[in-house]
């Protein structure tokens, strides 16, 4: 190990900090999906069963998303048709 | 009326059981009658770390089921009159623990002593869920490390929804953060997230900081609750942080490296 090495090895190489931002974006993610109804995955599944019996369609096509407010939830579907869907299977 | 403390993290191997038995050892030196319950069901260890595990007759779920009543399991320690302990049966499943059975031992107990800390398992399953149902005050157990942070922030997720605090939408629990295995020489390399880091991810009060010590396996060789060890910088740490439970306003140590004096280093004093 040269000197130089020896400098930087001294420094704070910062793995810490990767932990630190990786675990933020993770107990936001967490935390935002803990208020939802625990049906959302099945209602996701089920949506995406009855869409694909018309429409060829990815698994990722169908997004639910629930917000709560102070008086009133907010149930989001969004569902991405592919480009050559216009006609039936 | 017995306060009830859960001792709990999510994640295996952070320090559950060595913090449940340093803590209800701290609090019953200070005078406080009190019990610590075992409610890892199947692989129960608390017996071992307070070194009763040979006295052992009747446990949790015989007095659950009724074969035994609480005094005939309750073992009292032999280096403090103030404390007790119930422990967990190594045999049968964890479904013997029900919610009516558990209530009711809680009940029974929480007219003899001041505090009731209830050693969780590890998991989200029913044994933990159990063990913190009743419970006070929880004191999340948190190594600085990414998968026992995500853990205890789920932990404190189930927290604040499933207990009888709860559901009966009484007051909240009072959840603490206790950082075990802290490793200062790490932080300060930048190795290690740091208690800054975690109290700023999980947002909770913080009751102490253990350091990573040699003291606390030394301890659950011997079978002596680690808090007892005064000389140990793990023991001092243990009982700063009953003090700070109960109120008293006491410094964090073992944050920062020590530093050495020129002679000490010269003579590794």
């Amino acid at each position: 190990m040269g000197l130089l090495d020896y400098f930087r090895a001294s420094r704070p190489k910062g793995s810490a900090s990767v932990a630190k931002e990786r675990l933020q974006i993770l107990v936001a993610h967490d935390r935002a999906e803990r208020g939802r109804p625990s049906y959302i995955p099945r209602l996701q599944q089920e949506i995406l069963e009855v869409i694909r019996k018309y429409v060829e369609v990815d698994m990722s096509a169908v997004s639910v998303k629930y917000e709560q407010e102070d008086c009133h939830e907010v149930l989001e579907l969004n569902i991405v048709l592919p480009d050559s869907a216009t006609g039936r299977l | 009326m017995a306060r009830i403390i859960v001792i709990t993290s999510g994640k295996g191997g952070v320090g559950k059981t060595t913090t449940a038995a340093a803590m209800a050892m701290g609090l019953a030196q200070r005078g406080h009658r009190t019990v610590v319950v075992d409610f890892d069901v199947g692989l129960r260890n608390l017996d071992l770390i307070m070194g009763c595990e040979r006295r052992v007759v009747y446990d949790f779920v015989n007095v659950i089921n009724q074969e035994a009543n609480l005094n005939q399991a309750l073992i009292r320690d032999k280096r403090c009159e103030n404390l007790f302990v119930l422990p967990a049966s190594q045999t049968r499943d964890k479904d013997a623990l029900t919610k009516e059975g558990v209530g009711r031992v809680i009940e029974d107990l929480s007219s003899g002593y001041d505090f009731i800390v209830c050693d969780s398992p590890a998991g989200i399953e029913h044994g933990a869920n159990m063990a913190m149902y009743y419970a006070d005050d929880a004191v999340v157990v948190t190594n600085p490390e990414v998968s026992s942070v995500r853990d205890s922030d789920r932990m404190l997720g189930i927290l604040s929804s499933k207990s009888r605090r709860a559901e009966t939408q009484a007051d909240p629990i009072r959840e603490f953060l206790l950082l075990t295995r802290y490793d200062p020489e790490r932080v300060a390399h930048g190795e290690m997230l740091s208690v800054e880091d975690v109290q700023e991810i999980l947002a909770l009060n913080l009751l102490g900081v253990v350091p990573e010590s040699k003291a606390v396996l030394a301890a659950s060789n011997a079978g002596v609750p680690v808090v007892l060890d005064r000389e140990s910088d793990a023991g001092k740490a243990y009982g700063d942080m009953v003090a700070r439970y109960l109120g008293e306003d006491v410094p964090h140590r073992f944050l920062h490296v020590e530093k050495k004096g020129f002679l000490s280093r010269i003579f590794r004093g």
